[in-house]
């Protein structure tokens, strides 16, 4: 009696606790689980009444207990229910939960006497239980013992008396999917089908020695590297040899070569080989002849096999799951009859097509989940890559090919078929849609208050800057097709240390030093409109990737169109194709289009408007007061009256708004359309399945330059590279940067030399630091900033924020640029450049 | 910032006795967004004028109204013309520093006091987007005679014309006290903004400063709403009071609300609105429609009615505007609702080119006066979400009708009813949209007239009833 009882459960599912009032629940679970593993009915009656005694609470406090545990179910966490749990109803419900979320659930009964409850219970000071309610439960849970097991639990443990409950140890096991901890590196191959032939010849090609018994038959294949083959599924039927193939998987499986999840052929063997009545269609039959040639004990040894296959794996901690007909995400390491049948037979409504097949729907066109999905099933001509979903089903018995996945390299490996072994019931198609939804341009309404992952960590994007967000998106962005990136905001450089100047390089060398980014490129900052240019090479490259019909687009850096004028917009896009063509920019990045991310000179071509009436109108009442004013004042004045520091005040005032005027004035010049403009563009974004935000800046650069000899409209900027732990070379970047600003430039930016992905000590760096000329800032301060009484007042700038930002924003952009990339469908790559948009939302000062 | 009064009469520098000022003297007063300075450029017996000076301090100006000006520059505390222009700052300057001068009292000189002087008053710099000619329509029905010469806007920018601004100079007779009133009351009419919150007290100093000659003026509406910084009630209190004076006959009501041509529209055809929205509730109804979704709900106007109507059990508005789904909780006054009633509503933030579960499972949706505030480039994303996605029976669709435009005399050739109209269809453009979308997914499409018909235009609105 006094022997150790193991008692397993599942580690992600529901455990309930039955026992009479006073068997001991509370302090039994709190041996075995950790408090926040145990959900207790007392605890809901109290957190919702103060009382835990309270029965009249009992119907709120299970409305509690059920949410809590629905919550931690969904979240696949172990959960254990600590309440009577004696009456049938209340156990099915749980039971319920826990199937709707597809996670097992156990019982362990504590069945102590009556007396020893009814002890327990008196001793109580806070409860008063009359032993009659005990004595009633008592006869609940007795009568349904026996049949408890067939109530759904996986497990049903008994512990009778408080000795087999003080000797009981809780050991929670892994559910048989839950393969996390294997990383692989794994070869992952498509549906079989008998074809033993093609299946050796590609774990030849795949670098696996090949095992033979004494008849010279493949009994196993090992990788010198250790990787690890994983079958989808459908190792048998149609095909000349699944008994071959079934020796040659189960020997790799069997010494840890390989692992298999059953495929629907698989199942319906087991079926047959356990002698139920199955239609011998698809391959069956054939199956079954060649296992009757087989020696006795083979046929045995297929039935243990394959009845032991489970439906499908989480491998690689989550990121990859291997189902034979795919697996939706919130089905992934879950285990319930609903669960096996959409990993063996996919999303299925019981209809069937013209071929008398079932009609699928298509989870893939739906899928969004983070985990790699590979699988087979749907015998299809070529295995794409759809919304991170890959399915192998090449086709193999029908004349196709064996395809597997290598994994992690998310390399496609194939070998042909050396015979159609099976004429297909309806002909091979391609996978279906393009990644996306079917409808143009359309997203997923963003959920409130979400949050971006990415590769650089989470940003949270507040609701009320969601909810901005999508007004400007829905009523005046581009076509959400176009916008694969948007730029962030950028941080100016600390407040100068030189009481004169509110802005100087120092600061901003001094700031990425600090951060460990020693390799600084300075660029110069040229004073136009921030656009970002996707430029098509043809009609197949806008129609395949983006917009069918239209030759690209320019987008501001809240994902405006650029242009109101569609004509103007298509003739720079006309200029920068010839450019990139002239430049034999395809070739060189292997793409057919590009997205480039740069200035649109002049400030006027889009802020006309602005110039006009805030500007240009401030210069004009300051041009028409201030000389009426001091033509009074030196009338005043040569009438001998005494007006102290007025005159000289009013001169400062009309040098003042002079240089004001000035500063936009070199931003303006006149266009029309396209003419006049020029784009100065500092980065190249992305181009088909590459970004470039890995490249260092010199490499930018250089494409810039090679596209503005074949290309007038575009402009190269000019820039230094600096070593900023180098005071020489520090001294020459502020020379630098002194001539810039003298000769009436905006002022320039600072930026890692190694790109935007460039990291620092605390993580991926500010991508820029903007240092503008005490001119330039007059039109961001006002004219007559640089009076010492004024610049004092403004040089306490809280920078943390603007800063906090840019990086957000940054993480997010380069968050898009991969997710396209990748491929990844349109909800997807929209959702860190919605985040971008939203962000910018943020109230923060705008003269940084 | 500068203001001069020049008086010739005889001696001129008894002027410095009726703005209490001493010609010899040079004095300046601590003003709440800077100093005024006070001085004579000249002060001979036949001519003297006195100069107002204001200097403004960018900088506390800016401390007291940090979110002052355009919402669409934010940089506009920082850049601004309110140092140079003349503007509500030197109102305030004006009453401040000639406060006595204002009133018409001069106890040394009662006599000038009461009495029309020549007077000439200049500003170099004065915000008037009315140009010469609503100075002229302000100042010469007051008896000056006004050069109002246009500021240019740069001459460092060829060609983009002129500011708008003007140099203001005023010539006539008048007594000082009305010369100053006038200014203090008109230039922030001119201007059209203040730099400070106009509360209630301002009728009564609109009345105190203008009372003697607003009455019978014949732009007064529009000097009464402009000074009152448009703020409609006080506006009518002032307008009650100033009849009370009793010395106005034949003068119009109110100055036209200045709004776009469409609420024009609606003002002179004020059934317009109700007509559609009466149109989409029939067409609603005869669809037998009892949970209805009104997408770009805005401030709530047809959830309203939808509510009143007890055939709709469910009835939601969404709108991709925050500030409208904010504008409708207030307007159908949802904090105050019987749970009965906000049992039936929902109110909330989407946008028809989103795809939305939120949008499903409604009877009908309608999308009044909606589509064309998207780029046409937009419509299939719409299409998608409301016919594709969100597929209810019947989609109710109203739009202005182009062809109907010729009957608002206010809106020029080949503009459009409202200034964020993307476009406006004409009759076979919204036929022939509504007929493919119709095909494309499944529906059967009426379309309707709503409005009063014109044989050769058709109606203001036009409408189609899809169902499926």
């Amino acid at each position: 009696m006094s022997s150790e009882r193991v008692l397993r459960v599942p580690d992600a599912g529901l455990v309930l606790l039955v026992g009479v009032s006073g068997s001991g629940k509370s302090t039994t679970a709190a041996r075995w689980f950790r408090p926040t593993q145990v959900v207790s009915s007392d605890a809901c009656r109290a957190a919702v009444s103060d009382d835990e005694n309270d029965l009249a609470a009992t119907g709120d406090a299970f409305e509690v207990l059920n949410a809590i545990v629905g919550k931690r179910l969904q979240r696949r966490l172990l959960t254990v229910v600590d309440a009577t749990n004696v009456q049938k109803d209340s156990r099915a419900r749980l039971v319920r939960i826990a199937k709707e979320h597809d996670l097992p659930a156990a019982a362990i009964v504590l069945d102590v006497p009556e007396g020893t409850a009814n002890r327990r219970n008196a001793e109580r000071t806070d409860r008063d239980l009359p032993p009659r309610v005990v004595a009633r439960q008592r006869r609940e849970l007795r009568r349904d013992l026996k049949r408890m097991d067939r109530e759904g639990f996986r497990r049903v443990h008994v512990l009778r008396g408080e000795e087999e409950i003080a000797a009981a140890r809780v050991v929670p096991e892994r559910s048989w999917n839950d393969k996390r901890d294997l990383t692989g590196p794994f070869d992952v191959i498509g549906d079989v089908h008998g074809c033993r032939a093609e299946l050796e010849e590609l774990l030849d090609v795949l670098g696996y020695g090949i095992e033979r018994d004494a008849q010279g038959r493949a009994v196993g294949a090992r990788h010198p590297e250790g990787r690890t083959a994983v079958f989808v599924g459908d190792l048998v039927d149609r095909g000349p040899d699944s008994p071959g193939v079934l020796r040659l998987a189960m020997g790799m499986v069997e010494a840890g070569d390989a692992l298999c999840v059953s495929g629907n052929h698989e199942a319906k063997l087991v079926r047959a080989l356990k002698g139920r009545n199955v239609k011998r269609s698809h391959g069956l039959a054939e199956t079954l002849e060649q296992l009757d040639a087989e020696d006795e004990g083979f046929g045995a040894r297929v039935l243990e096999f394959c009845d032991g296959l489970v439906s499908h794996y989480l491998l690689d901690g989550g990121r990859l799951v291997v189902a034979h007909a795919g697996l939706k995400e919130s089905y992934h390491g879950r285990s319930s009859g609903r669960v096996r049948s959409f990993a063996l037979y996919g999303d299925t409504s019981g209809e069937t097509d013209e071929y008398g097949l079932p009609v699928r729907h298509d989870w893939a066109a739906e899928y969004r989940g983070r985990a790699a999905v590979v699988y087979g099933h749907v015998p299809t001509t070529e295995a794409e890559w759809v919304n991170n979903t890959l399915c192998l089903d090449t086709g193999c018995v029908f004349g196709g090919r064996l395809t597997a996945l290598r994994y992690p390299e998310r390399e496609t490996v194939a070998v042909g078929a050396h015979a159609t072994w099976y004429e297909p019931t309806r002909p091979l198609r391609p996978q279906a849609p393009a990644p996306g939804p079917a409808a143009p341009g359309v997203v997923e309404a963003p959920a409130p208050g979400a949050a971006v992952d990415t590769a650089h960590g989470r940003v949270r994007v507040p609701e009320a800057n969601a909810l901005a967000a999508l007004e400007v998106m829905s009523r005046y962005a581009a076509d959400p097709r176009w916008l694969l990136y948007l730029p962030p905001t950028m941080a100016p450089a600390p407040t100068s240390a030189d009481p004169a100047l509110l802005e100087r390089p120092q600061e901003a060398f001094e700031r990425y030093r600090s951060e460990g980014v020693d390799r600084v490129v300075c660029q110069e900052k040229h004073m136009g409109s921030r656009a970002v240019a996707v430029v098509c090479r043809d009609a197949g490259a806008a129609a395949r990737r983006f917009v069918p019909g239209a030759p690209g687009a320019v987008y501001t850096r809240t994902g405006r169109p650029f242009f109101a004028d569609p004509a103007a917009e298509k003739e720079v896009l006309e200029e920068l194709r010839a450019g990139l063509t002239a430049a034999g920019a395809w070739e060189r990045l292997g793409t057919d289009w590009v997205a480039l991310d740069g200035e649109m000179l002049p400030w006027s071509a889009k802020a006309e408007g602005l110039i006009r009436e805030q500007y240009a109108a401030v210069g004009a009442a300051a041009r028409a007061a201030l000389p009426a004013a001091a033509a009074a004042l030196d009338r005043a004045a040569g009438r001998g009256l005494d007006l102290g520091g007025l005159p000289g005040r009013v001169a400062a005032a009309r040098e003042d708004t002079e240089a004001f005027s000035a500063v936009y004035r070199r931003y303006t010049w006149p266009t029309e359309g396209a003419a006049g403009l020029r784009y100065a563009p500092f980065a190249v974004l992305a181009a088909e399945g590459a970004v470039f935000t890995g490249r260092d800046h010199l490499w930018h650069m250089r494409f810039t330059e090679a596209l503005a000899e074949h290309c007038p409209l575009v402009r190269t900027t000019r820039y230094l590279v600096v070593d900023a732990t180098d005071p020489d070379a520090v001294a020459g970047a502020v020379r630098w940067w002194e001539g810039l600003t003298a000769a009436g430039g905006e002022g320039m930016v600072v930026k890692p030399f190694a790109g935007a992905e460039a990291a620092g000590a605390k993580g991926l760096a500010q991508p820029g630091l903007k240092v503008r000329g005490p001119e330039y800032l007059r039109i961001v301060y006002g004219p007559g900033y640089l009076r010492p009484e004024r610049l004092a007042g403004l040089r306490d700038r809280r920078l943390g924020r603007k800063s906090s930002l840019a990086l957000r924003e940054h993480r997010l952009g380069l968050e898009a640029l991969a997710r396209h990339a990748r491929g990844e469908p349109l909800d997807r790559v929209h959702a860190p450049v919605f985040g971008v948009l939203a962000l910018e939302s943020e109230p923060v000062d705008p003269r940084l | 910032m500068l203001l001069t009064i020049t008086a010739r009469f005889r001696p001129a520098t008894d002027l410095g006795y009726l703005l209490h000022k001493h010609p010899d003297r040079v004095q300046s007063f601590a003003q709440a967004h800077g100093t005024a300075h006070v001085f004579y450029p000249e002060a001979g017996p036949e001519a003297c004028t006195a100069a107002l000076l204001l200097e403004v301090d960018p900088d506390r100006l800016r401390r007291a109204r940090p979110h002052a000006g355009a919402a669409s520059f934010a940089l506009a505390s920082y850049v601004n013309d309110r140092p140079y222009a003349a503007s509500s700052l030197m109102s305030v300057a004006i009453g401040d520093v000639f406060r006595t001068a204002l009133k018409g009292r001069c106890d040394a000189r009662p006599d000038l006091a009461a009495a029309a002087l020549p007077l000439t008053l200049s500003l170099p710099a004065v915000p008037c987007r009315g140009g010469a000619d609503e100075a002229r329509a302000l100042f010469e029905p007051l008896g000056w005679r006004v050069e109002a010469e246009p500021v240019p806007l740069d001459e460092g920018l060829p060609g983009w014309g002129d500011a708008h601004y003007i140099g203001l100079t005023l010539t006539g007779e008048r007594r000082l006290s009305e010369a100053l009133s006038h200014l203090y009351v008109l230039l922030p009419v001119m201007d059209g903004a203040k730099h400070y919150w106009v509360a209630d007290d301002e009728v009564d100093k609109l009345l105190r400063n203008a009372g003697g000659w607003l009455a019978g003026h014949p732009e007064r509406p529009r000097i009464t709403s402009r000074y009152l910084a448009r703020r409609r009630h006080l506006a009518r209190q002032a307008s009650a009071r100033l009849d009370a004076l009793g010395a106005l006959e034949d003068l119009p009501e109110h100055e036209p609300p200045e709004r776009p041509p469409e609420e024009e529209a609606r003002e002179r055809e004020p059934t317009l609105a109700d007509r559609r929205a009466g149109a989409v509730l029939s067409a609603l109804k005869a669809e037998g429609a009892r949970t209805v979704l009104d997408l770009g709900c805005g401030a709530g106007a047809l959830v309203r009615r939808l509510l009143d109507d007890a055939a709709f059990t469910r009835v939601a508005g969404a709108d991709p505007s925050a500030d409208a789904v904010a504008a409708a909780h207030r307007r159908l006054r949802t904090d105050r609702m019987s749970e009965r009633e906000s049992a039936r509503l929902e109110l909330f933030c989407a946008s028809a080119v989103h795809r939305d579960p939120r949008l499903r499972g409604y009877d009908a949706a309608v999308l009044m006066e909606v589509v064309e505030h998207l780029d046409p480039w937009r419509l299939p994303a719409l299409e998608h979400v409301v016919f594709g996605d969100a597929a209810p029976r019947t989609v109710v669709v109203t739009t202005p009708n182009a062809e109907y435009n010729v009957h608002y005399p206010g809106l020029a050739q080949g503009r459009m009813r409202h200034p964020d109209h993307r476009f406006e269809w004409t009759r076979a453009a919204f036929a022939a949209w509504a007929e493919r979308v119709a095909a494309e997914h499944g529906y059967r499409v009426r379309l309707l007239p709503v409005g009063p018909e014109d044989t050769a235009t058709g109606p203001p609105t036009q409408m189609g009833v899809f169902t499926r």
